[in-house]
């Protein structure tokens, strides 16, 4: 303990205030916006490119399109069937991938300095001229209802999309974005190509770039790449209207360990309150393996390998959710735990020392996650498409550390609701 | 004791430093001493960001447990996080996170490993905790109760839950006839109840110490700074002189093919895997391995690759296939396949598809636009793996702690670049042998069971 003290007073003085990164923003003439760092050391690049709405963006009778579009951006595109498509960028060794979510679909690429005309255009080939041949999609089709099939005796998968069906209703939210094996077994060809033209839009696009390429490249580049995508894609869908019954739900399922996913209305990253609930939250469940959780369930009590609490910022929704796995006969206790955690969290907030710890934690480890290009070309892509201003590196420890413990006990009392705190849980728990 | 030789360190350098000097690996950003109590440490730098990760790997996995006591390994890793003369019980991850790091540790069959990620400027401090329970810690019954029932909700959540992982159980515990890699690293459930204090204290007295260790430190460092402060905080601890050469039992000669069906009513996609005895890298003897490498890229590396191509595209027979090994292994290590069959294939369908496919290769070779293409990728692999010195760092861990040494993983990449077609189809030959191969059907129970019989 006298250990922790002395170092705690000698090291907190030194700790890196903010990321050191240089961030340009790049205009391009074909009015392109991009967020560019500069870094020569490792002749490679690290390109992200997100289109805001995604999966979200499907026509509700076509359930699973743009998920089935996004695996056949791969698969052959110009003059270039699958095969010669694959074995070009094999050659180019760049590496492309393609993925969608709930609220974007997201292109991350990395290529060679030396190889980086070659690779772009094999790129833009695949954004802008994919093929969608039928063996193509008939292949890849399979695989995704394989996947759906493997999803339907997945303890995890159940869960998810029990507690997405409760929570979101009728919102796209509410059914799993890769579709049922019905709906992806009746798109036909023009429905992956309305998918396309509907997500993959330059009125949603957003662009980040990291490593060996100045602005002046990046402008050129960025223009030749995107000149072919449509203009305006398809309406992003309103705010999601969410539904927490409370209490416990239990699907049935042959399993010897128990998940559970809770969830109740969290808050969005334009309330005031925000980094007051980020810093609870940490307490609480977010942080590494000294969270109040992660203390109470795992290591007072052994009930679990791994429990956490986590901030879900969707484009239409904002929730505060958590999620815990658990032996059949040791989830009830597991949940009872949680709960009162929560409850007491409601009531009492935080210590003035958890809130030190906190903050501490947040503030010294952000700096952290900006080593590497393929690792801050990601952060900086999220925060674009998050509204976040170009300087916000540099100020959000700031704003962490302005948080007091009256804010943190305000938005404990405010946010944390063990009424409507709905849990799902997959397996054959006890007593509950 | 530590306060006394921080100041031996600082007034005589040269003294402390008497050990090995530094040697920086030409056109590499790695270097690497022996400290004098037998502690490796490799340096890699990397001075982008103002970030260090700093490693302490253990010659220590579950294949070194002693029969009886699977688990114990990986449940000693859990407990090193109780306390310590100097820490009380989690504060050792508390301090990393009060610094803004972050800290793990993971087992594997080979070795056990710690890490913590933090600013550049807390490396001293990392090392002060690290090195203290290297040999202090002091472990309660309390403490081991509770984390037996985290490692039982471990091996519930990694496994009992999940059909593939129990079958890959039964699937290594197949291929090894004698040799502790057939054992899962979690270790077997009801040896891992009976797990007891005096268990994880023999394997911690015993496995523990500086000559069984490594030291990686990745990022913004230099190879001196690192020194100073290795001599300072692991330097002082004694070699421990009852650690032993490290033999294993070793596999006898396999003379029979062997064959599994796995059941479990939650298997929604029915396969079928494979795997061959095939020999690992041995340091200054790494053709081989690096020829099965280059192999497991040509048949299912990739969509291009043999198994993909005409068992996915030229045919449907399969929704997936695919191939793989990994070399990095203190002893022999597995040659593995896996085909997922297509709506209406069944499985003894799919595996007849499978062994055809790899016949047909051992008649027609290795395609050599496809072998330059996967060369080119391995080059342009060692300029994007510099982007990512934790995985850098993982990288020479895991061979330090297989047999191989920094020179060996320095060598590797021309190795891999110089094999040639003959040497792929020669370890072929080698690997591809039915006596001592485990073909594995997985599906759930009766309506599957029609189908295939």
């Amino acid at each position: 303990m006298r250990f922790l003290a002395t170092l705690l007073i000698v090291l907190w003085a030194a700790l890196p205030a903010r990321a050191e990164i240089d961030i340009q923003e790049v205009k391009t003439p074909g009015g392109i916006t991009a967020w560019l760092v500069e870094d020569h050391n490792i002749p490679f690049v690290a390109l992200e490119l997100r289109f805001r709405g995604g999966a979200s963006l499907d026509d509700p009778a076509k359930r699973g399109a743009t998920y089935l579009m996004t695996g056949l951006l791969e698969e052959g595109a110009g003059d270039l069937d699958s095969r010669a498509f694959a074995e070009a960028v094999e050659s180019q060794a760049a590496s492309f991938g393609f993925d969608v979510g709930d609220d974007a679909l997201s292109v991350s690429a990395r290529f060679l300095t030396e190889n980086r005309a070659a690779s772009l255009d094999l790129l833009r080939l695949a954004l802008t001229e994919t093929r969608f041949d039928a063996d193509a999609i008939e292949r890849v089709r399979a695989q995704v209802i394989s996947g759906l099939r493997s999803a339907e005796k997945d303890p995890n998968d159940i869960a998810s999309k029990a507690f997405d069906a409760m929570v979101y209703g009728d919102h796209p939210y509410g059914s799993p974005y890769r579709g049922t094996v019905d709906s992806v077994a009746a798109l036909t060809r023009e429905d992956l190509v309305a998918a396309k033209e509907g997500a993959m839009a330059r009125d949603r696009i957003y662009v980040s770039a990291v490593g060996d390429i100045t602005a002046e490249e990046l402008a050129v580049l960025l223009d030749d790449l995107l000149a072919g995508l449509p203009e305006t894609g398809a309406p992003l869908p309103g705010p999601a209207k969410l539904n927490f019954p409370g209490g416990v739900t239990v699907v049935p399922f042959d399993t010897p360990q128990s998940v559970a996913l809770w969830g109740q209305p969290g808050i969005g990253f334009d309330d005031p309150d925000f980094f007051a609930a980020y810093v609870m939250n940490t307490v609480l469940g977010g942080g590494g393996f000294d969270s109040r959780l992660m203390t109470e369930v795992r290591e007072k009590r052994g009930l679990t390998y791994g429990v956490g609490s986590f901030m879900v910022g969707k484009d239409q929704a904002d929730l505060l959710m958590g999620q815990v796995a658990s032996g059949n006969d040791r989830m009830a206790e597991a949940i009872q735990v949680i709960q009162d955690e929560w409850r007491r969290m409601a009531t009492e907030g935080v210590t003035e020392a958890e809130l030190t710890q906190a903050k501490t934690y947040l503030t010294g480890a952000y700096p952290l996650r900006f080593d590497g290009n393929a690792r801050i070309a990601g952060i900086l892509v999220g925060m674009e498409v998050d509204g976040m201003a170009i300087d916000y590196a540099r100020t959000r420890n700031e704003q962490v550390d302005a948080v007091t413990l009256e804010d943190v006990q305000r938005v404990a009392a405010r946010l944390l609701d063990p009424e409507t705190m709905t849990f799902v849980v997959v397996g054959a728990p006890a007593g509950l | 004791m530590r306060l006394i030789s921080l100041c031996v360190s600082l007034l005589l350098p040269t003294l402390a430093w008497a050990g090995s000097t530094p040697i920086r690996a030409a056109d590499e950003q790695v270097s690497t001493f022996t400290l004098d109590n037998g502690m490796e440490v490799v340096v890699i730098e990397d001075h982008r960001a103002p970030v260090v990760v700093h490693m302490v790997w253990y010659r220590a996995g579950s294949a070194d447990e002693w029969p009886g006591v699977s688990g114990v390994a990986h449940f000693l890793e859990h407990l090193l996080f109780k306390a310590t003369d100097m820490l009380e019980s989690g504060e050792f991850s508390k301090t990393v996170s009060a610094n803004g790091g972050n800290d793990n540790a993971f087992t594997s069959y080979d070795y056990t490993g710690y890490f913590q990620r933090v600013a550049a400027d807390r490396l001293e401090l990392m090392m002060k905790m690290e090195s203290d329970r290297m040999v202090n810690l002091r472990l309660d019954e309390g403490d081991i109760a509770t984390e037996r029932d985290v490692i039982l909700e471990e091996r519930n959540m990694r496994t009992d839950n999940d059909p593939d992982a129990l079958f890959r159980e039964q699937m290594r515990a197949a291929q090894y006839l004698n040799h502790r890699y057939g054992t899962p690293v979690v270790g077997w459930r009801h040896e891992m109840e009976e797990l007891s204090l005096e268990d994880a204290q023999s394997f911690y007295d015993l496995f523990y110490s500086p000559n069984n260790a490594i030291l990686i430190v990745a990022g913004d460092t230099t190879p001196e700074d690192v020194q100073a402060l290795a001599e300072t905080y692991y330097g002082v601890i004694p070699a421990n002189p009852a650690l032993g050469p490290r033999e294993r039992p070793s596999e006898p000669p396999q003379r029979a093919e062997r064959r599994l069906i796995y059941e479990d009513a939650r298997v929604a996609q029915p396969y079928v895997s494979r795997s061959y005895l095939a020999p690992e890298r041995d340091s200054g003897d790494q053709r081989k391995a690096a020829a099965l490498e280059l192999l497991s890229e040509i048949l299912g590396g990739s969509q291009t690759a043999v198994l993909p191509q005409k068992l996915q595209y030229d045919s449907q027979t399969a929704v997936y296939t695919g191939a793989w090994y990994s070399g990095t292994s203190l002893d022999d290590s597995t040659f593995n396949f896996v085909i997922v069959p297509a709506e209406g294939v069944t499985l003894e369908e799919g595996e007849a598809a499978l062994d055809r496919v790899i016949a047909e290769f051992m008649e027609t070779g290795v395609d050599a636009d496809q072998l330059a293409r996967i060369k080119a990728q391995a080059r342009a692999a060692r300029i994007y793996a510099k982007d990512n010195v934790q995985s850098l760092a993982r990288m020479y861990g895991a061979a330090l702690t297989s047999g191989l040494t920094v020179d060996d993983v320095l060598a590797w990449p021309d190795i891999v670049d110089s094999i040639t077609a003959d040497e792929i189809m020669a370890a072929a030959a080698e690997v591809f042998d039915d006596k001592s191969s485990v073909t594995g059907w997985v599906m759930a129970e009766a309506t599957d069971k029609e189908v295939t019989q």
